[in-house]
């Protein structure tokens, strides 16, 4: 345990150094704390989260529920302002902002991506991709245009006329990751995007997230306790009872996921 | 209020074109709750027609003062205008002229109120119904005011529609009870002016009341918060 410790502690300072340089940082949260007021109980969702976030990186944030993994990730993606601290997209503090500013921001800098896939019923696999690029001003031939090649590099150009109730769970988190994608955001939010998918699906969007991250450069932030999630993250942070508890590092995982693995056969 | 520009050109609009699109489909999707909602109006506004059609008729029949046509009225037990001469002295016809209006307006409010709560109340359940579309959109970068523009064509889309069934299905059933009551009198006096403005009157009438009814759920809908999005009961 120690030396899991030692060693992120010294893969962090190393990574540090290097990011001084290179690495840009696109989500900052300083001291975030957030409590929740029921009735007469305050309860500490948030208790002071400290964590920067760079462009291009695939982060996971993992703990258990109740842990304020939701509570952290929905202020990460701009949905939910603190209680106490910052946090800020792109250089920008989230809390000045007026509802307008919020929702541009949520339209252009970010894509969501959901457990339950929420795409709009009553539009097609293409308009349900291009919706945020008609919030975004777009044309229609330019929505179109962009819509269909974004939905060919998820693999289901040839659905763009379906209905999502006419596609399997699979295909329907393809769409959201397209729709995701649209405006070319800063950060994708993947809210636990493998929870309603069995087990060979879920692989493959998390491999499509993967390479999604890799081609586009976006930077993916995902909330998970699906172990598969944990081989393809650059980083997983480890939140328990309102705090960080730890931040790994890939190559520390790796070991890791092989012992678990080898824990479950 | 749909597009506000910021420094830098950072837009988000919804154009009116994919509104429309939008709205509709939604109501195509959902026929049968649209069904219900849009029954609501037409039997109000039905309600509202026959009785207006049914004074231009009578109107027009009694302005006609012909005496086998009085005859008819006054078996109807409708005061006849040469009636009306010989009681005018007391002022009796036309306080019970009156009161019969006012009963007819007291009636009419109570069934557009009714009418108008049972738009908002199918309104705020599908809004309830909805809060993940809802709150996707939010989180897609819709504004409160896309929200609300939705909610409102949808709701005025169901009011037109239920306006125009409900008065056809009005004028109907009036001219029907009418021509059995007067027979071919009611087309050789057919008061087609004050129809045509009781019509314009009700379809005004009838659009107003399902935006009015539409306002709350709308408002509530966009007040809505982007996280409803991420809820994953249901």
């Amino acid at each position: 345990m120690t030396e899991t410790t030692e060693a992120t502690a010294a893969a962090t300072a190393q990574e540090r150094n290097g990011a001084e340089e290179e690495k840009r940082t696109v989500v900052r949260t300083q001291g975030v704390k957030k409590v929740y007021v029921m009735g007469e109980i305050e309860v500490h969702a948030l208790r002071g989260v400290d964590l920067e976030i760079y462009a291009g990186e695939y982060l996971s944030i993992m703990g258990p529920s109740g842990s304020g993994k939701s509570t952290f990730f929905n202020m990460v993606g701009g949905l939910d302002k603190p209680t106490e601290g910052k946090v800020y997209i792109d250089e920008v503090d989230v809390a000045q902002l007026d509802a307008y500013e919020l929702a541009w921001l949520r339209c252009r800098k970010i894509g969501y991506i959901f457990q339950s896939f929420n795409l709009i019923p009553v539009m097609t696999a293409l308009e349900n991709v291009t919706l945020p690029m008609v919030f975004a001003g777009l044309t229609s031939d330019e929505s179109r245009d962009k819509g269909m090649d974004l939905l060919g590099k998820v693999g289901l150009g040839e659905r763009h006329s379906h209905k999502p109730f006419e596609l399997s769970g699979g295909q329907q988190q393809r769409v959201a990751v397209a729709r995701a994608l649209a405006n070319d955001p800063a950060v994708v939010l993947a809210d636990e995007p493998t929870a309603n998918l069995d087990l060979r699906t879920g692989t493959e969007i998390i491999e499509l997230l993967r390479s999604m991250n890799e081609s586009f450069g976006v930077t993916v932030i995902s909330a998970t306790h699906d172990h598969k999630m944990l081989s393809v993250s650059d980083r997983v942070v480890r939140v328990s009872d309102g705090q960080v508890e730890r931040i790994q590092l890939r190559e520390d995982l790796e070991i890791e996921t092989v012992a678990v693995a080898g824990e479950e056969t | 209020m749909t597009e506000h520009a910021l420094a830098g050109g950072r837009t988000i609009s919804l154009p009116m074109s994919r509104a429309l699109e939008i709205s509709l489909r939604s109501l195509k999707i959902r026929f049968g709750r649209s069904l219900i909602t849009t029954s609501g109006i037409i039997l109000a506004i039905a309600f509202l027609m026959s009785v207006w059609s049914n004074n231009a008729f009578i109107g027009n029949l009694r302005a006609a003062n012909k005496s086998d046509i009085n005859l008819l009225l006054q078996k109807h037990g409708i005061e006849t205008m040469a009636a009306e001469g010989e009681a005018a002295a007391s002022g009796d016809a036309m306080a019970r002229l009156e009161e019969e209006r006012s009963k007819q307006t007291w009636l009419i409010s109570l069934s557009l109120l009714v009418c108008v709560v049972g738009i908002a109340n199918a309104m705020l359940m599908s809004v309830t119904e909805r809060f993940r579309e809802i709150g996707t959109m939010k989180c897609l970068g819709a504004l409160d005011s896309f929200i609300i523009k939705l909610f409102l064509l949808e709701s005025t889309f169901q009011g037109a529609a239920g306006t125009v069934v409900g008065i056809v299905l009005g004028l109907l059933m009036t001219l029907a009870l009418v021509f059995i009551d007067y027979g071919m009198y009611v087309f050789d006096y057919f008061p087609t002016a004050a129809l045509a403005k009781s019509a314009l009157a009700a379809t005004v009438c009838g659009t107003l009341l399902s935006l009015v009814g539409a306002m709350l759920p709308a408002y509530k809908a966009a007040k809505m918060e982007p996280v409803e999005a991420m809820r994953s009961d249901t």
